[in-house]
């Protein structure tokens, strides 16, 4: 699968470069909590020579980059029923469009494509307009085996995210996560949109708390398979997979960044302190030093400092420890349950859902510890965030619609949507990082 | 002459003797099964005596074997509660564990896993930690007691385990627990 998609990389050519790369204009803000969605017409695509084979996957590919482009929650996707264009008829480059026309609809941006199939080969050229300026401000053809249409997709989703926000967006992202399809907790994976879903520990056992290495080859998680609690680290492309050996729980493993190591709960005395191990689960060093829980750490994106639970002040709150001095302070003074801390990658926020009430809702929270703002209301259970790897977006799980399963919203809480469909629960999200092809 | 004289009062004896022994013989058959319950009725004190004793040494048999059954279903069945986010072993926590004391004392060879369990409330990784230090509180407590560490195994199931999946005070009440399962 690797190697296939490093193939189609190189058959990627580059149409033409942006007319005009509009460098110092910013079409989408993400920091503006208040982000305004920008109109996006996406009408179907044209067959350029059109038959039985190719006219189906003209409108399909310009579906894809319809909903591809809608999940990120930058645009409003208009429907296609306004349009006053015939894919057919009308043409798809600058000089061909009448874009008076589509600003009459109320779209800004428009993307057209056109799509060619020939003995198996798909070639598809996509181009993003600003239709007020009728400018290009983006053109590409790719050309690859029909059965990586969405492979081009996602990178000419990429290629609009990076252009129209200045970040690559998360579209070569993943999710892993926790599901009691089978009648044991698994380890599951799917693409960023919840597509794509596949089942990756059959260990019929309690098998949770999934975390990816930062070059996304590795899961490490914790199963119960051989008795107690044990961190497994699994190699995605082989499957291989070992587990550490301590004495006593070993609980909720979370990769360094950029490094083949990791901080899990160990508790070889009877209590429990985080511990920095090997990739290959030996025993680096002890890096909390606190009688009572300590527990699910979280890397700040730097490798520098690790943020906890902790009991130490009498009730589970995040705390936030510098590793080369060992200096320790509390971060969350609000209420009288917080966990499930998750850094996010710009290094500023860190998400965690808090109980009151005996419901659990997400957080964010400054690094400084000022300003824990919540982002779910009066929605069941909604608790372990994880950031996208641009931190435009957090996963996390809520019961608002009965049995536990995956939901996205924007960092700021908006557009908030359920994943994925699957039988049983899902539990613990985690989102990969973009994981170079 | 005289031997036929006393072969005559032979016979007269005898032969009467026969016919009464045939007869009587005939009679003992008939009338046997008449007779047999007869020894009960002419020896009843010693027997009944003994069948009362083996009586009572089987139900007193029986009551040790319930009472040895009851004290094991309650030192499996017994949980030890906690109250919420809390490991501190309470009142009727400490009566509990001084019954299995006791129990282990009473059973040298008995070895047991410590469970530590949590209800629902409350985050997973979090429950896992707080189930552990629960089953470690219950260990400690017994080793005060003199129960030895090597016969005192602890894991922890965090909130992944629960006996009652009710969403209300008695379910999370009987959800948080200790729980003792013999080796």
């Amino acid at each position: 699968m690797q190697i296939n998609y490093v193939k189609i990389l190189a058959l990627f050519g580059l149409l033409m470069l942006p007319v005009c790369a509009p460098a110092e204009i910013k079409y989408i803000d993400l920091t503006n909590p208040f982000l305004r969605k920008i109109p996006l017409a996406v009408p179907e695509f044209r067959a350029m020579t059109p038959t039985e084979s190719e006219s189906p996957l003209a409108t399909s590919i310009a579906d894809q980059i319809s909903q591809m482009l809608d999940f990120t929650g930058y645009f409003k996707i208009l429907d296609r029923g306004s349009f006053l264009y015939d894919a057919q008829k009308s043409g798809i480059t600058q000089a061909e469009l009448n874009f008076a026309n589509w600003t009459t609809v109320g779209s800004e941006l428009l993307i057209t494509g056109g799509v060619q199939l020939q003995s198996g080969k798909l070639t598809v050229e996509m181009r993003l307009f600003d239709t007020f300026k009728s400018s290009l401000l983006l053109g590409k053809r790719y050309s690859a085996g029909v059965e990586d249409q969405r492979v081009m997709v996602r990178r000419f989703c990429s290629e609009v995210v990076q252009l129209l926000t200045g970040r690559p967006g998360i579209f070569d992202s993943r999710f892993a996560f926790v599901s009691t399809g089978t009648g044991n907790k698994e380890i599951y994976m799917c693409d960023f949109d919840g597509t794509n879903v596949r089942q990756v520990t059959r260990k019929r056992s309690i098998t949770s708390f999934p975390d990816w290495s930062s070059d996304g080859r590795h899961l490490a998680f914790t199963s119960f398979a051989n008795g107690p609690s044990q961190v497994f680290v699994h190699d995605i492309s082989s499957g291989i997979e070992h587990s550490a050996v301590f004495k006593g729980a070993q609980i909720a493993p979370a990769w360094a960044p950029n490094r083949f190591e990791l901080a899990a709960t160990l508790s070889l005395k009877g209590d429990q302190e985080i511990y920095l191990l090997t990739g290959g689960g030996k025993m680096i060093k002890k890096v909390t030093n606190s009688p009572g829980i300590d527990v699910e750490a979280t890397w700040s994106p730097d490798g520098k400092k690790l943020a906890f639970v902790s009991k130490r002040a009498g009730t589970p709150q995040i705390f936030v420890q510098d590793l080369s001095s060992g200096s320790v302070r509390r971060l969350t003074f609000q209420g009288q349950y917080n966990t499930q801390p998750n850094w996010s990658p710009k290094g500023d926020k860190i998400a965690y859902s808090a109980m009151e009430a005996g419901q659990l809702n997400i957080y964010v929270i400054d690094i400084e510890g000022n300003n824990p703002i919540r982002l779910t209301y009066n929605q069941g259970d909604n608790e372990a965030p994880s950031w996208a790897p641009d931190g435009s977006m957090i996963a996390f799980s809520s019961t608002r619609e009965g049995r536990s399963s995956i939901y996205v919203m924007t960092a700021f809480g908006t557009d908030q949507r359920r994943l994925l469909t699957l039988p049983g629960e899902q539990i613990h999200p985690k989102w990969s990082p973009n994981i170079a092809p | 002459m005289r031997k036929q004289v006393w072969l005559a009062m032979l016979m007269v004896v005898i032969l009467p003797f026969m016919l009464f022994t045939v007869s009587c013989a005939k009679k003992a058959v008939e009338t046997a099964p008449e007779t047999t319950p007869a020894p009960t009725t002419s020896a009843p004190g010693a027997a009944d005596e003994e069948a009362r004793r083996a009586r009572m040494l089987e139900e007193e048999r029986l009551r040790a074997e319930a009472a040895a059954a009851a004290a094991r279903d309650a030192f499996v069945n017994e949980n030890i509660p906690f109250e919420f986010d809390s490991s501190a072993i309470v009142p009727q926590a400490q009566q509990i564990l001084n019954a299995k004391a006791a129990y282990m004392r009473a059973n040298p060879n008995l070895a047991v896993t410590i469970e530590g369990h949590c209800d629902e409330r409350g985050t997973d990784a979090y429950n896992m930690a707080l189930g552990e230090r629960r089953a470690e509180s219950a260990k400690t407590f017994l080793m005060n007691l003199g129960i030895s560490a090597g016969r005192l195994d602890t894991i922890s199931y965090g909130e992944e385990k629960p006996l009652d999946p009710g969403q209300n005070e008695a379910a999370w009440a009987k959800n948080r627990r200790a729980q003792f399962v013999i080796e």
